[in-house]
């Protein structure tokens, strides 16, 4: 593989701390993500700062990463999968910006990877951790709209409200229709939201290797999921888990076990579909451009 | 305040090296992680010690710890935490025998993470051997050998594990190793 | 064949360049200084300050102008610079009583110690576009000035409370939350609630406040005072042990009078709701004040059924960096999402024509 990591920038920004936040603000997070990992999907409140970037366009995920990162990492920034959508360049771009840190577009060489949406087709290693952004951590919220009524139910793991309002999909529609930001179980106690990432992408989180992180700006929440740790899609034995996927190849690689984006291509219904992982997809294509050259 | 020796080099990013080793260790119950600092410590202080709570404590956070006068001018210099009664403590600090873990905050049900981390100092931490770990963080399992556990760990551990989600968080630091044991972590003796 | 698409960094580029392009207008008129915007426009100042949630009118007319006007886009540039900036400590209580006064009526008494003082005020003023401001370079008339300066001006809601029918207030020397450094959590204590409100939405506390006069959270209010003008903020630093003055700032204050038809442990009688702003902002103290005993219904014992009483309502919805973010990423692409709603809505119709086929057959 061709090494593509940009080398850091000499300095960081004037006038401001390596990684943007002030060191108490970076162990106050810090704090809140050690007792996190202790306490996998528990939704811990932590005193979000303002940042440069508006809240709801990844101020949790960027004040996780400002806090995890070092001068020895190489950051990987993805909106919809994809690293060159505006909102994925917008913070790569801070980050180099403020802590002159290594980037990339290969989710191989990256050992922070921060995603909103999607989680890389590549599985992700030990030595990786995936920041996620979270519009609205409280998988609760819209049945139970008050915090300190949803903060009780956690507590005492009652998490009926979820299932009736699963069960009453499956009773009227047959399934459940569900399609994104679908429910978890981690660990078999806490019932989380794995972000607005498709369906699909859910069975990825189950027992990954890497350190998931999860940063909530607006909601000021932070949670986490060990490696290794069982993160279950809330069903019923009669209704699986299904995860969807649009039933086609990707029209640049072929591949028929990614997520696929749809394109439209004219206005008389043309319509076609690719990988939503562009450096997974990218990597499809050379390699099968190597072998036919071989 | 004469005679203080330095803490961090470089704050930002010692502080971020050593954060990182703790996440790590925490993440991954039972590995090993080295904090690499290379600090002139009073005694009794060890280098993973003195990291993890230069990295984490502040103004912010109620601390507790056996270490005597020494030890304590050279913390509190550095990191400014508020001393306070152990049994309200955000970080408490064992370099002998620890305070008994149920007499430590352990959070509620609402708020579990509103519990202590215990930093317990200990003569040795070895990898492939010792207790049989088990939990969030662990493929299958990892072996830790804690010289110098304190007495009867084991048996308070599992009470520890069973109030789950509440409970105390423990780091282990020997030299400028150090391995965590997060509430979730089953132990088994070897 | 298919090529995904790219180039989303120049597209970034030649958008702020174009940004900045329109934010200077045309090049023939002249440029506004900041030194204008701060006093020619000195409630945009103002208002920008509150919600930004810091007293700079420096900093808060240099973000006016960044944000070619877009008040809200100012603030957010302003919490954005303040939220990096060291801690030195927290200054003293401000004590109200001590204010240098431009303003001060009452609409509760006729007359009252101190009198009524209408200072710089939009009201009574009949708002005719006066096109004489068109025409340039025109020269404005000192206003005339009182013989003496305001001075000795006793609260109104003291007055009240000296005869027991207000009030008052709990004192506590705890330290008050500060939600610049940690999270909302509910029940939220009422130095909290007023945090929040004073940094809170101007349009949202107005219409928050105009809805429980219109009998959504059943309040009767009275101004009873507001006071406008400046004061004097002291500091101790640790090493001196006595306060010294950081300067002054420009601030108002509302006294809403409330009834209390009392309970079973207290006689009826006035409860106050609060404001205190930055600035000059009656709208916004107003409306802060009328809010405040709004959200106070739990702690008096009163039923909760408006919104304005509705304590995770109104603080989670007033700050309007959080709103404006939220809202605004809409804008960010979904399409991952919306993709897996298609196939979704295409296997349930799917599922439905099925159903329907199969009944048919």
């Amino acid at each position: 593989m061709t090494i593509t990591v940009v080398p850091p920038a000499p300095s960081t920004l004037e006038g401001y701390n390596f990684a943007y936040l002030d060191e108490a603000t970076k162990r106050m997070i810090r704090r809140a993500l050690l007792k996190a990992v202790a306490i996998p999907g528990h939704q811990i409140p932590f005193g979000a700062r303002e940042m440069p970037l508006p809240y709801g366009w990844g101020t949790g995920g960027i004040q996780v990463t400002a806090s995890i990162l070092g001068p020895t990492d190489t950051l990987k920034v993805i909106d919809q999968g994809a690293d060159d959508t505006t909102n994925a360049i917008s913070i790569r771009r801070f980050f180099t910006r403020v802590a002159g840190v290594a980037t990339t577009e290969h989710t191989a060489e990256a050992t922070v990877v921060q995603t909103r949406h999607r989680i890389p087709e590549r599985t992700l290693r030990e030595d990786q951790i995936i920041v996620y952004q979270v519009p609205q951590p409280e998988p609760l919220f819209r049945l139970e709209p008050r915090r300190m009524e949803t903060k009780r139910l956690h507590a005492l793991a009652d998490y009926g409200l979820m299932h009736v309002r699963l069960y009453e999909d499956i009773a009227r529609l047959g399934h459940i229709a569900k399609a994104y930001d679908y429910p978890v179980m981690v660990n078999r106690r806490y019932l989380m939201s794995p972000s607005p990432i498709p369906a699909f992408d859910n069975p990825k989180m189950h027992r990954m290797p890497a350190l998931q992180l999860f940063g909530a700006g607006r909601e000021k929440r932070i949670y986490a999921i060990p490696p290794y740790t069982e993160v279950r899609s809330l069903d019923f034995e009669d209704h699986p888990f299904r995860p969807i996927r649009a039933p086609h190849a990707c029209a640049l690689c072929g591949s028929r076990d990614t997520y696929l984006d749809e394109v439209i291509t004219d206005d008389a219904g043309g319509r076609l579909f690719v990988c939503s992982d562009t450096d997974f997809c990218a990597e499809r294509q050379a390699d099968s451009a190597k072998e036919a050259a071989e | 305040m004469t005679g203080l020796t330095p803490g961090f080099a470089d704050p930002a990013l010692d502080a971020q090296a050593s954060f990182r080793a703790v996440l790590e260790a925490m993440s991954r119950p039972g590995r090993i992680q080295r904090t690499g600092s290379s600090l002139h410590l009073p005694a009794p202080l060890g280098q993973a010690t003195a990291a993890v709570l230069l990295a984490l404590a502040d103004a912010d956070t109620g601390f507790a710890h056996d270490a005597g006068a020494a030890a304590e001018a050279w913390l509190r210099f550095h990191c400014g935490m508020p001393l306070v009664p152990a049994g309200e403590a955000t970080f408490v600090l064992a370099t002998g025998a620890p305070p008994a873990l149920a007499t430590l905050c352990q959070g509620s049900e609402e708020e579990p993470q509103a519990s202590a981390t215990l930093v317990i100092q200990v003569a040795g931490l070895a990898e492939d051997e010792g207790w049989h770990l088990t939990g969030p963080g662990i493929e299958t399992e990892h072996r830790l050998r804690v010289d110098g556990a304190p007495e009867g760990f084991v048996a308070a551990w599992a009470a520890n594990r069973a109030g789950f989600p509440c409970g105390v968080d423990v780091v282990l630091c020997a030299g400028d190793r150090l391995a965590a044991l997060p509430r979730t972590v089953m132990i088994a003796e070897g | 064949m298919y090529v995904a698409v790219k180039g989303g960094e120049r597209a970034i580029s030649a958008a702020h360049a174009w940004l900045d392009e329109t934010r200077r207008g045309d090049p023939a008129v002249p440029e506004l200084t900041v030194a204008q915007i701060e006093q020619q426009m000195g409630l945009a100042v103002d208002r920008v300050m509150a919600e930004g949630s810091c007293h700079d009118r420096f900093l808060a007319a240099l973000a006016i102008k960044q944000a070619k006007g877009d008040l809200i886009e100012a603030a957010f540039l302003l919490r954005a610079y303040r939220t990096t900036l060291p801690r030195f400590g927290a200054s003293e209580p401000l004590e109200t009583t001590a204010m240098r006064l431009r303003r001060r009526i009452s609409a509760t008494y006729k007359d009252l110690p101190g009198g009524q003082v209408l200072g710089p005020t939009f009201d009574y003023t009949h708002r005719l576009l006066d096109f004489a401001l068109a025409a340039e370079g025109s020269e404005c008339p000192a206003a005339p000035e009182a013989a003496s300066p305001v001075a000795d001006v006793p609260r109104v809601t003291e007055l009240l409370a000296r005869e027991g029918l207000m009030q008052r207030e709990a004192t506590s020397e705890a330290e008050p939350g500060d939600l610049t450094r940690q999270p909302l959590t509910f029940p939220a204590e009422r130095p909290v609630r007023l945090q929040n409100l004073a940094r809170g939405d101007e349009g949202f506390l107005l219409a928050l406040g105009y809805s429980t006069q219109r009998g959504y959270g059943n309040a009767h209010p009275f101004v009873g005072e507001i006071r406008v003008g400046h004061i004097a903020v002291e500091f101790t630093p640790p090493e001196l042990g006595f306060p010294i003055e950081l300067g002054e700032i420009g601030i108002t204050e509302c006294q809403m009078v409330n009834q209390f038809k009392g309970s079973r442990t207290e006689p009826a009688q006035f409860t106050r709701g609060y404001g205190l702003v930055f600035g000059h902002g009656e709208r916004r103290a107003m409306s802060m004040a009328l809010v405040d005993r709004g959200l106070r219904a739990r702690e008096l014992d009163e039923d909760i059924t408006a919104p304005a009483q509705d304590e995770e309502f109104v603080l989670y919805h007033s700050d309007n960096i959080e709103a404006t973010g939220f809202v605004e990423h809409l804008k960010l692409p979904h399409y991952v999402d919306f993709q897996s709603e298609l196939e979704n809505l295409r296997t349930i119709r799917r599922t439905a024509e099925q159903a329907r086929q199969e009944a048919a057959e």
